[in-house]
């Protein structure tokens, strides 16, 4: 990559995130309020406190995490939207591993738990990419369709097999053993999930960006009938990528259990997966910028309800702001080698 | 109904001074031409000429930043191409452009633009009778388009526009489908229609054959601009080569070293392959090719080349069969492709062979990324080993680029030909399979491929050349084999290969 298409790029994703802050702004104005104001609470609520920060840091980390889930498949030239369903599978796997390492030492313990959520939700996402492969199938309808089967799985098992019925307030697993958990960053409240995130995606970088395999999955995704032609393995590539990224999802569910709720609920599906798509987009697939990506939206998830008090705007506003973000950042993919400015001289 | 009643004869045309800019580069530059009634013009010039430009400026595809079109003598602006049809224009392709699954009769029945709601079939097929009866040749008009051979569908093209009323015919590249047998009788029809004086026509073509043989007058041009032309009787080969290069010298022909036979190097079983419906598109295919041997495959485009080459270059799966190379079964996986050095020239490269937005030194890196020269520790890709790998392949075969981490699609068509085959040939190669190595690029560039070809074959490579360019299988290939239906149906050596032979059984006639 060179430095004009890294400035192309910035310029580009900076030009689709302003554009669509106007939009919202008109959308502000429209229920009349003051956009200037709206738009500074939107910041003090994601940045503007320490409070705020890390609020806003603990929303990112699964943003990361399943953003991977869309980005890695993404560089073989697969659009997988399945982060959803792997982080759900991810989760419940975490709790039925917790049944038999409920003696095993908190440190192992925990490596375990976080590896039984990344296997199952790489093998969930994995098995789109083995029908994706040797059946054809559409990987983004299959992937689609595996997150409501993960959906019906989790619900499934919580109202029934699995049903903790001490949880009164709505239908949840069993519990992981307390020395299973793990708990905040010291001197902080936000997770250890953030630093699975940071470093999954800085791992990912470098098997994407400076490996041969990571090489090698550019010629598939750019061009399966050169990878073909140079006697590349695609079976195997789309089954790896497409593991590599179901399985960071599936760590993001592992994290979600191991770090916040103790246990598999409703809570696992809360759009982490599809928000998660968008932060792959609009890092253009890049690893590394994932992680900046995946701060800016926590931080708009982290207002949201902040906005809600301030203006009485309905919590459904942030998720006005992600769709026309979304948008946004989709149209703005047709700008590039379109602009006289980054043109090669 | 315009149309049914047309001129007896086609009008005068004047191009002047036609101009047409796509941003900075001038794709035809102050072009003019004149097609007396009844004449037969070619257009000739390399790839990037202007050819293309000129006619769709002409039927009004492209509007021309200057120049004037005049008709019998009076202006005409046309911008689309309905009006440049009620002027008498009419246009025929490469590809054909009728309806597989129509009869004759219905395809040059809809083709007309005042088509009635309710059809009255009699009356049309009387028409069409009385129409045919006037023309120098006779098609079945009731067989369905899909079981005429390409000549025929070709002649049914031109059939189609002079009952449409067209009177002046542009014709692009029309006998590259096209056998030399079924070439010459379009072009021998075309003529008799030109000399009866019910026909002008204008055709873009890159053979000179059949521009010196049919042809009565031509015009050459070179990146856009017109650099001669005239009457064909003042005009030979050398010249009109001279004109479309320019100053351009030319690569010498390749020098073909004598070499004993060498051992078998490639090895078809009774390969089968289906095509992508389904269909067996290769059928039964045996044959060897040599260590410093070129075994050329003739055939029209269509006829299992492709799929052949497909299953070579690992893109494809054999339904059965098998192939060996150097005595092994060859499993077409990396390892194999670089034990025995199998390396493969696809036709459009870019759609076949490469990543247009990656680098030009990524492109040239897809064979050995995974070497030890330009990986640290063995699986990190060392970029700096592939510039350096890049910088001198660049300059070893001449890709004109502005250096190696320009995306490949900012070159030009010859330059990512050139950045493939510096790919495919840099290496120890022991197989080549090449297929339509040269298609599209201009003379120069085309010299220069054969001769790498040749170079290899000399060094020992055992080659298989698909072309459908039968100059080229003649200057290089040292056996030829004629592929038709998917069978090698006809072999012969270099020596005492006859073009007509070669062209009867690619039209299977044997």
């Amino acid at each position: 990559m060179t430095i004009r298409s890294s400035v192309e790029t910035a310029a580009i994703s900076t030009a689709a995130v302003l554009v669509a802050l106007l939009l919202f702004g008109g959308f502000a104005a429209a229920r009349g309020l003051d956009p200037l104001e709206v738009y500074r609470v939107l910041y003090v609520g994601a940045f503007g406190t320490w409070f705020a920060v890390q609020n806003t840091l603990t929303q990112a980390a699964p943003l990361m995490l399943t953003a991977l889930c869309t980005a890695v498949p993404a560089r073989a030239g697969l659009l997988v939207i399945g982060g959803e369903g792997a982080l759900v599978i991810g989760g419940l796997a975490t709790v039925l591993a917790g049944v038999p390492l409920a003696g095993a030492p908190a440190p192992l313990g925990i490596a375990l738990l976080c590896a039984a959520g990344a296997v199952a939700g790489g093998l969930w996402v994995g098995a789109a990419g083995a029908l994706r492969h040797w059946r054809g199938v559409n990987e983004t309808i299959s992937t689609l369709l595996l997150n409501y089967i993960a959906i019906a799985v989790l619900n499934h098992l919580i109202t029934g097999p699995i049903r903790d019925f001490a949880q009164v307030l709505k239908p949840a697993s069993w519990s992981l053993g307390e020395h299973l958990r793990i708990g905040d960053v010291p001197g902080t409240s936000v997770h250890w999930g953030l630093a699975f995130g940071v470093a999954a995606c800085a791992l990912l970088w470098v098997l994407m960006r400076r490996t041969t395999f990571g090489f090698a999955v550019d010629i598939l995704g750019g061009n399966v009938r050169a990878a073909r032609m140079a006697g590349l393995p695609v079976g195997a590539m789309v089954l790896v990528a497409c593991f590599l990224g179901g399985a960071a999802a599936g760590l993001a569910g592992a994290v979600e259990v191991v770090a916040v709720h103790g246990f598999a609920s409703s809570s696992l599906v809360v759009g982490y997966g599809y928000a998660g798509i968008l932060v792959a987009f609009l890092a253009r697939q890049n690893p590394l910028a994932i992680v900046f990506v995946s701060v800016l939206l926590g931080g708009i998830s982290a207002s949201g309800g902040l906005l809600q008090r301030r203006f009485g705007l309905p919590d459904a506003a942030t998720l006005v702001l992600r769709g026309l973000l979304f948008v946004a950042v989709l149209a703005s993919t047709t700008l590039y080698g379109r602009l006289r400015v980054f043109r090669r001289p | 109904m315009t149309s049914l009643t047309p001129p007896a004869t086609p009008p005068a045309v004047e191009v002047i001074g036609m101009t047409k800019r796509f941003g900075d580069l001038r794709a035809l530059d102050d072009v003019s031409l004149t097609l007396a009634p009844g004449s037969f013009h070619a257009i000739l010039g390399q790839n990037g000429a202007g050819k293309s430009t000129l006619v769709k400026c002409i039927m009004g595809y492209h509007r021309p930043d200057a120049g004037r079109l005049l008709v019998d003598g009076h202006e005409h602006v046309v911008v689309n191409p309905r009006q440049a049809h009620a002027l008498g224009f009419g246009m025929v392709y490469q590809h054909f452009t009728l309806v597989p699954s129509m009869s004759a009769a219905e395809n040059l029945i809809l083709g007309r633009a005042d088509l009635p709601a309710v059809i009255r079939w009699a009356e049309e097929r009387a028409r069409l009778e009385a129409f045919q009866r006037r023309m120098p040749f006779t098609l079945d008009l009731d067989r369905p388009v899909a079981g005429l051979a390409a000549g025929q569908k070709q002649k049914l093209e031109i059939l189609k526009q002079l009952f449409l009323g067209r009177r002046v015919l542009i014709l692009d590249e029309p006998t590259s489908v096209l056998t030399p047998d079924e070439a010459d009788q379009v072009l021998g029809i075309l003529r008799e229609l030109t000399a009866e004086n019910r026909l002008s026509v204008l055709i873009i073509t890159h053979k000179f054959r059949e521009a010196l043989a049919f042809a009565r007058e031509v015009t050459v041009l070179r990146a856009g601009r017109r650099v001669g032309g005239g009457p064909v009787a003042g005009l030979s080969r050398p010249d009109l080569v001279r004109m479309m290069i320019g100053s351009a010298a030319l690569a010498e022909p390749a020098t073909r070293a004598a070499r004993p036979g060498g051992a078998v190097a490639l090895e078809l079983e009774t390969l089968t392959v289906r095509n992508d419906k389904g269909l067996l598109a290769v059928r039964d295919a045996s044959g060897v090719v040599r260590a410093g041997e070129i075994v050329g495959v003739a055939g029209v485009s269509g006829n299992g080349q492709r799929e052949l080459v497909e299953v070579l270059a690992g893109q494809r799966e054999p339904e059965s069969g098998a192939i060996r190379v150097r005595g092994e079964a060859y499993r077409r996986t990396r390892t194999d492709m670089r034990r025995h050095g199998v390396f493969v020239l696809t036709e459009e490269p870019l759609h076949n062979s490469c990543v247009r937005g990656m680098s030009v030194a990524e492109n040239l890196a897809f064979r050995t990324f995974d070497e030890p020269a330009n990986t640290r520790g063995g699986w990190l890709v060392s970029r700096r080993a592939l510039r350096r790998q890049a910088r001198s392949l660049i300059d070893a075969y001449g890709i004109r680029t502005q250096g190696p981490d320009t995306r490949l699609e900012a070159l030009s068509g010859g330059n990512v030909q050139r950045t493939v085959l510096a790919r495919e040939l840099s290496g120890d190669v022991a197989v080549l399979i090449a297929q339509n190595p040269c298609a599209g690029l201009d003379v120069a560039a085309t010299a220069e491929i054969r001769n790498r070809i040749m170079a290899a074959r000399n060094a020992g490579a055992a080659v298989l050349l698909l072309s459908e360019d039968l100059d080229e299988l003649l200057e290089l290939a040292d056996r030829i084999v004629v592929m038709f239906e998917g069978r090698f149906v006809y072999e012969t050596p270099r020596d005492g290969a006859d073009l007509h032979t070669i062209g009867h059984h690619m039209a299977s006639h044997p």
